[in-house]
């Protein structure tokens, strides 16, 4: 009886712990600017005011961000899935020398600091004429996603079973063809996992977006949120800010519910082997 | 004779479908490393215009009598040990608590994905919200409500209590990730042992210590280098609570705030160069354990 009231009450308090900040974050969302700065505060936003959503929806650079955002996450999953599923393929399927080595390197560049290379990565966008612009966000983002996504690939085209591939081979199909209409459609669950830690990892990246851009023609979502400055300077506008958190969360929490299953596999991938 | 062809083609094969992924990684991955080995011998300046001169270890020989990066450096590893730490530990608690089964068990491990899959700059963000001095509901909570502390606290503007805010706004978005790898751990340990050690009379502590430790060992080895090596490039989390202010600059901030603010690109890249270095090592530790293992597994 005792054990199971702190197994309850030991849930309650990580619940809590996990729960509170997003709360708070809402009610944030929903009160108006007298009711942020009062202290005492106030724990439960009723009436609900909507003018921080007004403020955040309202801002050109808001919206422009997760314009941004999506753009550059969008084309960087769909690169990352293009080029990571032809080398994992060739890295599971084929035999060649030099193999192993490929994918420790690859591993190794999954722990890639960026930071080392933020300086140069800048000139290279620079010199290439892609300075500020979304274009050049997704060059930098295939140095944080595309190792990983190798790396999950392989192991995953490794799990497939051979004997569909190698009747394909029999009935005369090219390796290409073999890839596109047998490994690909096969490894579709793989490619749906790898695509969703692309995507969240290239909307939430802040150090190269914040290099790389100057102005909201480029800036995604994370820059915007941290750079966000209301009409006065002396006031922090929590509450836009708040909303605009609520904004970003609310897609993602959708994803991670849905997806779930498929989450947790793939981040498990490179750690639990099976 | 047909074999041996078969094999060259798909020697061949296999390298032109990995080639897209190598191109790419060379142009965003080596050439800027090589690049930034070659800058860290020049003065060159960011966005400058001036040709730059070759300075040889000129950089290098400033980095080394260098006291902020030193305690740049000092500040990185308090952080990552304190926190992974303590990652650790929380994430073994959780990850045993999800393991045994009660009602709820598949929305509270997506309740956990949450905090993971959020931008760590909006996590950071809601944080500081909370943590204002004057106004935030963690000192509402602990000086009007609770009566736990007596005055308010400026919690990010304290040198060690700045630090540990951002240890404590880490440590929550990270853990689930932690108790996550963990979870996948145990559900890997077969059910058998336990009812054997149940047999013979073990108490749930022998379990624990007996079989639980020591089968999720890899696992745990595993999780700490990833999180020691993430903890060590920590970047969002401190430029947006703080800007590395009140002791709280890690090499990654100090690194920036050279490239970007000053522009001192040829320092900043010895800079670079130097947290590669180090980071570098805890790689080669990491796949010395993965090949270790990946041998096991083939065996």
């Amino acid at each position: 009886m005792i054990r199971r009231a702190l197994f309850v009450l030991l849930l309650a308090v990580i619940g809590l712990y996990t729960v509170f900040p997003f709360y708070w974050a809402f009610v944030g969302s929903l009160q108006p600017e007298s009711r942020i700065f009062a202290s005492p505060a106030w724990y439960v936003p009723w009436p609900p005011v909507l003018e921080s959503y007004r403020q955040v929806f309202g801002s050109t650079t808001f919206v422009r961000s997760l314009v941004n955002s999506a753009l550059a996450a969008g084309a960087t999953t769909l690169l990352v899935l293009a080029a990571g599923s032809l080398a994992a393929c060739g890295l599971a399927r084929y035999r060649m020398r030099g193999r192993e080595l490929t994918l420790m390197v690859i591993l190794a560049m999954t722990m890639f600091p960026q930071i080392s290379v933020v300086g140069a990565v800048h000139t290279l966008v620079t010199r290439l004429g892609l300075y500020n612009t979304v274009a050049g966000l997704v060059v930098s983002y295939m140095l944080v996603t595309l190792p990983f996504a190798v790396w999950v690939l392989t192991n995953f085209f490794r799990s497939l079973p051979r004997e569909l591939e190698e009747s394909a081979y029999v009935d005369g199909a090219t390796p290409f063809q073999t890839y596109w209409r047998i490994l690909l459609p096969l490894s579709a669950p793989g490619l749906v996992t790898t695509g969703l830690l692309a995507f969240i990892c290239a909307w939430n990246e802040y150090l190269f977006a914040l290099s790389l851009t100057v102005t909201d023609r480029a800036r995604t979502v994370p820059v915007a949120v941290a750079n966000f400055a209301g009409a006065s300077a002396h006031q922090t506008p929590w509450g836009a800010i708040m909303a605009a958190s609520v904004v970003v969360t609310l897609p993602l929490v959708v994803l991670v519910l849905v997806f779930q299953r498929r989450l947790v596999e793939g981040l498990t991938a490179g750690a639990v082997k099976g | 004779m047909k074999g041996r062809s078969l094999a060259a083609q798909q020697e061949r094969l296999g390298w032109a479908f990995v080639t897209p992924t190598l191109v790419i990684l060379a142009l965003v991955g080596f050439y800027p490393l090589v690049q930034t080995f070659y800058v860290s011998l020049t003065d060159a300046r960011l966005a400058g215009t001036r040709p730059e001169q070759f300075v040889g270890l000129a950089n290098y020989a400033r980095l080394a009598g260098d006291a902020t990066f030193r305690s740049s450096v000092m500040t990185t590893v308090v952080f990552t040990v304190t926190s992974v730490s303590l990652e650790l530990l929380l994430g073994l608690t959780i990850a045993l608590a999800v393991n045994s089964r009660f009602r709820g068990r598949g929305v509270m491990r997506a309740a956990m994905l949450i905090p993971w899959a959020l931008p760590t700059v909006v996590s950071a963000k809601m944080w500081n919200y909370m943590l204002v001095d004057t106004y935030g509901v963690v000192n509402d909570l602990l000086v009007t409500r609770l009566g736990v502390l007596e005055t308010k606290v400026a919690w990010l503007a304290q040198p060690g209590l700045a630090l540990g805010c951002i240890v404590a706004v880490d440590v929550w978005k990270t853990t689930p990730f932690v108790a996550l790898m963990l979870l996948a751990g145990l559900q890997l340990i077969p059910s058998t042992l336990y009812e054997a050690a149940a047999v013979d009379g073990a108490t749930r502590m022998q379990q624990f210590w007996r079989i639980t430790l020591p089968m999720l060992r890899p696992v745990i080895l595993v999780t700490l280098i990833f999180r020691t090596l993430d903890a060590l490039r920590v970047f969002d989390v401190v430029w947006v609570m703080t800007r590395g202010q009140s002791g709280t600059e890690t090499m990654a901030t100090y690194n920036f705030r050279q490239l970007m603010d000053f522009q001192r690109l040829g320092y900043g890249s010895a800079v670079s160069v130097a947290i590669f270095g180090l980071i570098a090592l805890f790689v080669v530790a990491y796949l010395v354990v993965m090949r270790r293992w990946r041998e096991a597994d083939l065996s």
